[in-house]
């Protein structure tokens, strides 16, 4: 009789059982050799630690979220009205009255300006809001403070601040010297011309923020620091939402017909015209600028 | 004429949109979808939107890039940084 260790393939030990050889007698030996097998309760197997290490789970879940997601979005899009048909909501009488009022009721040349700021005021409010909510959570996960702040980065915002003083960068500081004024007054022309020209508040206080964008990363944080910190940060966009909200929700307490107060809209066409549209472009523009160079200086030091 | 132009810029769209997508590189795919996004502010302009055009080249070509770079710079993507 051979041994069972001889027997490799699996063909040769079906041929051996066949045979009647004795592989299966000596079961014992394999049974000690065969460690129990664990039995799992229902709390080890849905624990914290095994539901966090499981990789598959995270898997299936993601999967499962985005085709979550997807129907949903699908559904959505199913009950749209049809493209192009003449029965859309976007085709009812609001449209026709924007186009032959909206000089007469808003003083704005620029119908986008006297839509979004005069007709759809407080939709635009909550824009601002959304943009100054998006930039508090992004100072609640980057910035550094002394809780979050180890030696090590201390001493690399330190490397940078020397790098930013001493190092000679002749193109983008010469480039950023000349293109610096001429954007910020670019963005500022388009913020106070948003009722007369394209343009407005968010398209004007975008391109002051990459002006800024540039300046930040021409001469360093330090340079920045003299005329813009997290104070002013601050200030400029809690007093613009402040303003903006001051302006335009007096029709919350006067009631729809601003009961019998009108503000003088102006000759249409004038810098000083249209009512508030003027004062709200300039509160979205500021609150604009300081939210884009706040990510910007937010993801580069974790400091405005 | 204007309709040849507006034909010859979607398809560059279209082209810049596959590039992002098939590029390896993250790096360069930042840099095509700025190419994109000045692409899609000239669009606008045709559509006769001169607001979004604005906002378009400001937001999507300018800040969203810079953005973008400092994302990859702090997920330690970029060589040549300290964090590369």
């Amino acid at each position: 009789m051979s041994n069972i260790e001889d027997k490799k393939t699996f063909w040769q030990k079906l041929k051996a059982w066949v045979d009647g050889e004795e592989i299966l007698l000596n079961a014992d030996k394999y049974i000690a050799t065969r460690t129990p097998k664990e039995h799992k309760s229902w709390k080890d197997r849905f624990s914290v630690t095994y539901v966090k290490e499981n990789r598959k789970l995270y898997a299936i879940l993601s999967v499962g979220i985005s085709v979550l997601f997807i129907a949903i979005m699908l559904s959505v899009v199913n009950a749209l009205p049809e493209f192009g048909s003449p029965y859309n909501p976007s085709n009812n009488e609001v449209m026709v009255r924007y186009l032959e009022k909206g000089i007469e009721e808003t003083g704005a040349i620029n119908f986008v300006a006297g839509m979004i700021l005069d007709y759809r005021a407080f939709d635009t409010f909550g824009e601002a809001n959304v943009l100054f909510l998006a930039v508090m959570c992004v100072v609640l996960l980057l910035k550094k403070d002394g809780k979050n702040f180890s030696r090590q980065e201390e001493q690399e915002n330190a490397e940078d601040d020397y790098f930013d003083t001493t190092e000679e960068r002749p193109i983008l500081q010469i480039g950023a010297k000349i293109l610096t004024p001429l954007v910020i007054l670019y963005g500022i022309y388009v913020v106070l011309n948003g009722h007369l020209s394209p343009g407005g508040g968010f398209s004007g206080g975008s391109i002051i923020g990459a002006g800024f964008i540039l300046y930040a990363s021409a001469y360093g944080k330090k340079r920045m620091q003299r005329f813009f910190t997290f104070r002013t940060f601050t200030l400029i966009c809690a007093a613009g939402l402040l303003t903006y909200f001051a302006c335009k929700s007096y029709s919350f307490f006067t009631g729809s017909n601003h009961v019998g107060y009108e503000i003088s809209k102006g000759v249409p066409g004038d810098i000083i015209s249209a009512g508030f549209i003027l004062p709200l472009n300039i509160c979205v523009g500021l609150i604009v600028a300081c939210t884009m160079y706040g990510f910007y200086a937010l993801f580069t030091k974790g400091d405005i | 004429m204007s309709t040849g132009i507006q034909i010859i810029l979607l398809a560059f769209l279209v082209a810049c949109a596959l590039g992002v997508s098939f590029t390896p590189n993250l790096f360069i795919a930042v840099i095509i979808f700025m190419g994109y996004s000045s692409i899609m502010a000239v669009i606008w302009l045709f559509l006769e939107s001169p607001d979004l055009a604005i906002t378009e080249a400001a937001v999507g070509a300018g800040v969203d890039s810079v953005l973008f770079f400092l994302t990859l710079k702090k997920v330690h993507f970029l060589k040549g940084t300290r964090e590369g």
